[in-house]
């Protein structure tokens, strides 16, 4: 074998760009379990029979889909440390990509829940359960049946999005990559090495968003 | 006896709609009451104030000697001894039939689980389904959702069950078995309020029909006379266009 063959740079340091990796995953489960909580709560905020908490979701929902996830990074890692708020940069890359995304997981679930038919709130509450009980019991589970495919495709971006990270010097995959650049400036291999990793985790979640939406169809469910 | 439902001169808006005018009505323990009245007479929303699905504009509403728009007033605890059936069923479509049933049991009584299942099999055998009780509602025909729905009202134990309209949506073929299921409950006893336009069921079970037109009671009566011997004009009109058929 010649000693320098196309992707030997790859092969060679697998192993840091596999560090990267497990960044990623773990920074895209951790951020996309808070956000799809946080998410759910704002969602739930937005529609409840109480207007203080309405505007509140309201404002949340169109303060942070409409201001760059890019500035919202730099605000918690570079802005909060001068008001004496100090966090990592993992922590800062993880927050600001959990707060983000939570709204758009908010309208998702929002946009679920009312189209629940107004008939199930209704049985419901007239069995006695109060509403947050129903929301939790009747209301969500039918939701989430219904926001499973924008839920997935908003996962699949998130974890796109965690290559912003990079910029604070995060290092997880695509930080990586431009570490083993700069140093040696086998760009194109590398990158393209990068791109495919991103790939082997967004293609099986998009396949298995499919799966679960083809699951729930056949229960019978959300009919 | 004090009534079990008790309105006196409730009225209620939607908007500047008025829709009930005044009315007075009173639903003593173990009488059945049919209501009937041309559509938009306000039949639906009577029946949706008594377990405050709609709150009331003035007056006084009482139900189980509890007054049902005080602010004190628990209003979960008494929907718990209110059962009510819809025209539309809504039975939870991500829950199987015995599931539909056991839930409110379980979450709201803290009912055992074992105690929940065996009530809720005994009620599907009771409404004529026990086969079905891992069906989910998409499976079932309405006839069939409808007695789940009376089967689900009944596992909370209620003292009083409201019926709106529960046969409308049902092929003719359906509507028997649903009748049926609710005579079984007249039989035993239950204080039931019923908006229909069955007039057999309204002839054969019920103890006084209480005839609607916008907003106002119009006529209170037994079956016998209300059939035989209508008092007001408004009364006559409607039972003869709806007799015919
Ligand atoms: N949620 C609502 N908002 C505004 N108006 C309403 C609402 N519900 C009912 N109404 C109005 O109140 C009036 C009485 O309606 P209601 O549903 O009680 O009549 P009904 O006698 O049950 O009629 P139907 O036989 O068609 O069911 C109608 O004019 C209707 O348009
Ligand atoms: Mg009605």
């Amino acid at each position: 074998m010649p000693p320098d063959y196309v992707g030997k740079v790859v092969i060679d340091n697998l192993p840091l760009l596999l560090e990267g990796f497990w960044i990623t995953i773990w920074l895209s489960i951790l951020s996309s379990l808070i956000s799809l909580v946080l998410g759910t709560v704002i969602g739930v905020a937005r529609i409840v029979p109480f207007r203080p908490l309405r505007s509140f979701g309201t404002v949340y929902v169109e303060f942070f889909r409409n201001t760059p996830l890019l500035i919202q990074l730099f605000f918690f890692y570079h802005g909060l440390p001068r008001a004496g708020i100090t966090f990592s940069a993992f922590e800062s890359a993880l927050w600001s990509l959990a707060i983000y995304h939570a709204a758009y997981v908010a309208e998702a679930v929002r946009a679920g829940i009312q189209s629940i038919h107004r008939g199930q709130m209704e049985a419901a509450r007239s069995l006695g359960f109060s509403y947050l009980a129903t929301m939790r019991y009747i209301i969500l589970p039918q939701a989430f049946a219904i926001v499973i495919p924008p839920l997935g495709n908003l996962f699949i971006a998130l974890l796109k999005n965690t290559s912003l990270a990079s910029t604070i010097a995060v290092a997880e995959l695509l930080y990586q990559g431009e570490v083993l650049d700069s140093r040696t400036f086998r760009t194109f291999e590398i990158f393209t090495a990068v791109g495919i990793l991103y790939l082997c985790l967004t293609l099986p979640l998009g396949g298995f968003v499919n799966l679960v939406e083809r699951r729930l169809a056949r229960a019978g469910r959300g009919a | 006896m004090a009534p079990m439902i008790s309105f006196r001169k409730v009225n209620k808006w939607f908007g500047s709609n008025h829709v009930l005018k005044d009315v007075t009505f009173d639903v003593v323990e173990g009488e059945v009451v049919v209501i009937c009245g041309p559509s938009g007479s306000g039949k639906s929303t009577l029946i949706r104030c008594i377990n405050r699905l709609e709150p009331i504009g003035n007056g006084e509403l009482v139900v189980d000697g509890i007054s049902v728009n005080d602010r004190k007033a628990d209003i979960n605890r008494l929907r718990q001894e209110i059962g009510i059936v819809f025209q539309s069923f809504n039975l939870f479509p991500h829950m199987t039939a015995l599931e539909n049933i056991t839930l409110a049991p379980l979450k709201v009584r803290k009912m055992s689980k074992e105690e929940a299942e065996a009530t809720g099999l005994r009620l599907l055998a009771r409404v004529g389904m026990p086969e079905k009780a891992n069906a989910y509602p998409a499976h079932l025909s309405g006839g069939q959702q409808q007695r789940v729905a009376i089967a689900r009202a009944l596992a909370m134990h209620p003292k009083i069950m409201l019926f709106d309209e529960p046969t409308s949506a049902l092929d003719p073929e359906m509507i028997k078995e649903v009748l049926d299921a609710m005579k079984d409950l007249v039989k035993d006893g239950m204080t039931m309020v019923v908006v229909t336009h069955e007039m057999g069921f309204a002839r054969e079970v019920s103890h006084r029909i209480t005839f609607m037109d916008n907003g106002i009671i119009v006529e209170e009566n037994t079956p016998a006379e209300f059939f035989a011997n209508p008092r007001s004009e408004r009364t006559k009109q409607f039972l003869s266009k709806i007799l015919k058929h």
